[in-house]
């Protein structure tokens, strides 16, 4: 018989939700299964997926918790007299942003409505090529048919199995941003990488609380090494613990409800402990693939990850069958671009498009206390691309206006753009560390867009007194040798 | 005696006399500053460093600062509610950072071998100048190349009380004590962003405006940064004008309405004078060598390699006739000079496309063209305006104003839809428009805009989703995400 929608979608996050809203923009018939299973602390949470209710969104909110926190600070420098003592309170912080939060998921649910696309609070899983069964909590099933369907599941947190105690006692960044209680003393155990831990480890010192983090080798794996160690420097002076090359051995409950972690520093060869009230894992996300089913239809998942293998045209190994977002191999994990993959894939899809997303110099922003901002190629990979001989890399130290007055201290203010020695002296990559990263970094990811040019770039007139303008005074070369710092006015 | 004399120790004359020094040149730089009617004097440096943007902006830092501690209690900080500004630890603290600057300036001369004369120069007879210091004491300079870099000062309203009791910028931010209920007469930048730092620091404030808000910037823009203004306890008199200042201490202000016989009287702490500024050509002997300024302006016409009519003189910086007055233009300018004079470039600095930023309570920042200047030049078919209002996330917590940020984009349709003028009103206004000049001048059109990845979650990222044209008439009022 024919097909129920047009269009399903399983997954109502920043890819799913925006790929429903542009295919109902075209009069089909659309719906949307969005459904979160508990974490095993057992936080769960509305429709909006991993951004909006335990990512980006509460992330930065908390981060400027922590800013303010900072702005507190630097404002008795500026003659606002605040009577000691300042204290935080984590509930309140924590119910001002679940509220937005509660909001947002609202907002999506009208937003649906209003376009005329069917929510389903259900688990999808595929029963037949174009068949879908949704389970509710309850366990009420209701089977939906439909001639495309788009995979849009996300990922969650992973949690280190293999070590004692990490399930039952650790919490994940999918319990952070809803626990009711200040996580008090905590610890971050970051097996890889990850932006997660370092944002996290970040705000939580700002708000004052006592925090480690551990990491077995180099922090933000697969950025630029040398802008993340001087974010990681500026952490440390700012009241991170970190225990670098530690790897966790086991977490076990103590008698006061604390948590005793275990830990091996592979520097000294030795076992250490230390008791936290919080432990929280930041060892990477798996997508949300296992009960999908997908087996069952045949859609191919990378072996090593387990994400879904696209092609350009973000379809599966199933002709009607597509997938967008954190869930796609090979893939940026980001907001923006499973938003406009969502878009892009319901335009060529009922809109006769054939555009194509464009994964390239996809600019991004690490929201850590000092954040940092990048588009385009570390100076690593272009190096490797291109050879130190061909690359000219220009870069700057320099003081923020407002730092000045605060006393506030700018070591790690830095600013670094990778171009071609030739070909016009193209820009290949733009780095970033300082207050405001994201808004500085937008803009130049679209002159990148547009091959911007050294050359090009030094005929912007700043705008003054701004941290931006420094990127259109960059004069200095690595190659040079000559001390980087920026003098003066 | 030199390669090369500066008269003007500012952000375009210091520039220009390291960048020639740089060269091997023998360069000297006179500044000096005449003070203000009641006293106030400052360091070298020029305008930006000591009485412009860099005092300015610090304290509309101090401003947001206070802002933010509103904002601190929503995200869960807790502290004794009296928290009050003390106008004297803001003012040292500025000051402070001000006079290492002066003294950085002082140092890097003497680094570069360049002669710096704290005298006042003036012509006396061609390539000759005499320079006068504080003490009286004369010395004669000549040179083989000049360059005027002498800038502006503040202009007064020609009432009585003007010169004996109001005071201007080039008192404000050395003032040593608190201004409190304060009169601000004007409406260019200058007035609205001290307007809006003194309120944002508690104080009782009222903007007199003649006639519009920001002359020369995009309107539509412009009543957006008064209206928020006032929502934000800045008052406005519009279409009046001051007549009289009287008795020191309390000021009595009498003013007159534009458009009829209405009289206004109140009493203020200050008033603080802010209807434009004055080139500093009348008084330094340009007339002896024949250098011809535009006599309503007092400004210096140049050709498009800042040579004046005499050709061994140059200009550069705020003077100049038909240029903007912005510090990174006095900078660039002053380089590219140098290096034509010297170094043999033949490159002309670019005056289009500079990106400028008010800091207002409420940011704004452009590049490019006004609207009304799009419409004008191109015609409104021609021309297509996306827009958007937009919610910073961090207001959303403290509940701050929604439906009030607002960017828009100026799209030439016979041109690729390419972005010939760009606007932005909210927070870090600045930052976000420094990358989004540079797209322009690499030809951004609002395809590249549209394939443009946004980093998310910030307020620029608005600019890489704009789908709503202004011609579409679809409302902009946000809802949800």
């Amino acid at each position: 018989g024919k097909n129920e929608y047009d269009l399903l979608v399983i997954g109502g996050g920043s890819g799913g939700l925006a790929c429903a809203k542009e295919a109902a923009q075209f009069g089909r018939k659309v719906a949307v299964l969005d459904y979160v299973e508990p974490s095993p602390q057992g936080t769960k949470w509305g429709l909006g997926g991993t951004c909006v209710n335990v990512g980006c969104i509460p992330k930065k909110l908390m981060h400027q918790a922590a800013l303010l926190g900072s702005a507190l600070k630097d404002a008795q420098h500026y003659g606002w007299n605040i009577a000691q003592p300042v204290h935080h309170s984590w509930s309140v912080m924590a119910e001002g942003v679940q509220n937005y939060v509660k909001s947002l998921n609202w907002g999506h649910r009208v937003q649906l409505q209003d376009k005329k696309v069917k929510y389903f609070n259900m688990k999808g899983s595929f029963s037949g090529p174009h068949t879908v069964r949704g389970l509710t909590k309850a366990g009420k099933e209701t089977i939906v048919t439909a001639e495309n369907i788009v995979i849009a599941t996300g990922g969650r947190p992973k949690y280190p199995t293999h070590i004692a105690g990490a399930l039952e006692y650790g919490i994940t960044s999918d319990d952070l941003f809803w626990l009711k209680e200040s996580p008090g003393k905590t610890s971050l155990l970051n097996g890889l990488f990850l932006y997660v831990s370092l944002e996290s480890a970040g705000f939580l010192t700002g708000i004052g609380l006592d925090t480690t983090v551990m990491m077995r080798s180099i922090p933000l794996r697969g950025f630029d090494q040398q802008m993340a160690s001087l974010v990681t420097e500026h952490m440390e002076s700012y009241g991170t613990k970190f225990l670098k090359r530690c790897f966790p051995i086991k977490v076990e409950k103590l008698e006061s409800n604390r948590l005793q972690v275990t830990w091996k520093n592979t520097d000294l060869g030795t076992e250490e402990t230390d008791s936290f009230d919080t432990v929280m894992w930041a060892v990477g996300r798996a997508p949300d693939t296992e009960t999908l089913n997908l087996e069952t239809v045949g859609v191919k998942t990378n072996s090593e990850t387990g994400k879904i293998i696209v092609d350009a045209s973000e379809a599966t190994s199933v002709p009607h069958i597509y997938a967008v977002g954190d869930i796609t191999e090979g893939r940026p994990e980001l907001t923006p671009t499973a938003i406009a993959a969502g878009k892009l894939l319901a335009q060529r899809l009922f809109g006769k498009s054939s555009e194509l997303m464009d994964y390239d110099n996809v600019p991004t922003t690490v929201f850590t206390p000092l954040e940092y901002g990048c588009v385009g190629l570390s100076e690593e990979v272009a190096v490797q691309c291109f050879g130190s001989d061909n690359i000219e890399v220009y870069h700057a130290y320099y003081k923020p206006l407002e730092f000045t007055v605060a006393e506030r201290d700018a070591t790690q203010c830095y600013i670094k753009m990778v171009c071609l020695r030739e070909r016009g002296q193209r820009i290949l990559g733009l780095h970033f560390i300082g207050p405001n990263a994201g808004e500085v970094i937008q803009g130049f990811a679209l002159g990148i867009k547009c091959g911007a040019t050294y050359p090009q770039l030094m005929k912007t007139i700043g705008i003054h007194p701004t941290c931006a303008e420094e990127i259109t005074k960059l004069h200095i070369t690595k190659r040079s040798g000559l001390d980087a710092t920026v003098t003066g006015c | 005696d030199y390669d090369l004399i500066i008269i003007g120790g500012g952000s375009g004359g210091l520039a220009c006399s390291k960048e020639a020094a740089a060269l091997g040149k023998k360069v000297m730089v006179l500044d000096y500053v005449v003070p203000t009617p009641l006293g106030t004097s400052w360091g070298l440096g020029g305008t930006c460093v000591n009485v412009g943007c860099i005092p300015k902006k610090l304290m509309h830092q101090a401003a947001l600062l206070g802002q933010a501690l509103q904002d601190s209690r929503k995200y869960g900080w807790q502290y004794d509610e009296q928290v009050k500004h003390n106008w004297e630890i803001m003012v040292e603290a500025i000051q402070n950072y001000i006079g290492s600057l002066n003294w950085g300036y002082r140092v890097s001369l003497r680094e570069k071998s360049v002669t710096y004369l704290n005298s006042y120069g003036e012509f006396i007879e061609p390539h000759k100048i005499k320079a006068t210091n504080r003490k009286g004491q004369v010395t004669y300079h000549t040179a083989e190349t000049f360059v005027l870099a002498t800038g502006e000062r503040p202009r007064y309203l020609g009432i009585p009380g003007d010169k004996e009791y109001c005071i201007t910028s080039d008192d404000l931010f050395s003032l040593p004590y608190c201004p409190g209920k304060t009169l601000v007469v004007g409406a260019s930048y200058v007035a609205l962003e001290c307007a809006g730092f003194l309120a944002g620091l508690g104080l009782d404030v009222t903007v007199m405006v003649r006639s519009i808000l920001l002359r020369g910037f995009d309107q539509e823009m412009a009543e957006k940064i008064g209206a928020h203004m006032e929502t934000h306890g800045v008052k406005f008199i519009r279409k009046f004008v001051p007549v009289q200042a009287s008795t020191p201490g309390r000021l009595k202000v009498t003013a007159k309405s534009t458009e009829g016989p209405e009289i206004f009287e109140e009493e203020y702490n200050t008033v603080l004078i802010a209807i434009g500024r004055d080139a500093c050509t009348r008084n330094i002997g340009l007339e002896t060598i024949g250098v011809k300024i535009n006599e309503k302006n007092g400004k210096v016409p140049v050709n498009d390699e800042e040579q004046t009519n005499v050709p061994y003189v140059y200009a550069i910086g705020d003077i100049l006739d038909g240029k903007l007055e912005l510090t990174p233009v006095a900078i660039q300018a002053g380089k590219l000079l140098a290096r034509r004079l010297y170094g043999g470039s033949s490159t002309k600095c670019d005056y289009v496309n500079v990106p400028t930023t008010v800091f207002t309570p409420l940011e704004y920042g452009c590049c490019g063209l006004a609207e009304e200047r799009a419409v004008e030049e191109y015609g409104k078919q021609n021309l297509e305006v996306y827009q958007s209002l937009f919610w910073p996330l961090e207001w959303t917590v403290p509940g701050r104003d929604n439906n009030t940020c607002y960017a828009k984009i100026i799209c030439s349709k016979h041109d690729n839809n390419r972005v010939i003028g760009f606007h932005v009103l909210g927070p870090n206004a600045g930052e976000v428009t420094q990358g989004f000049a540079a797209a322009i001048k690499c030809g951004l059109t609002k395809e590249l805009l549209d394939e443009t990845i946004g980093i998310h979650p910030t307020c620029a990222e608005v600019f890489t989703t704009m789908d709503i044209t202004k011609s579409s008439g679809q409302d902009i009022t946000q809802r949800g995400c």
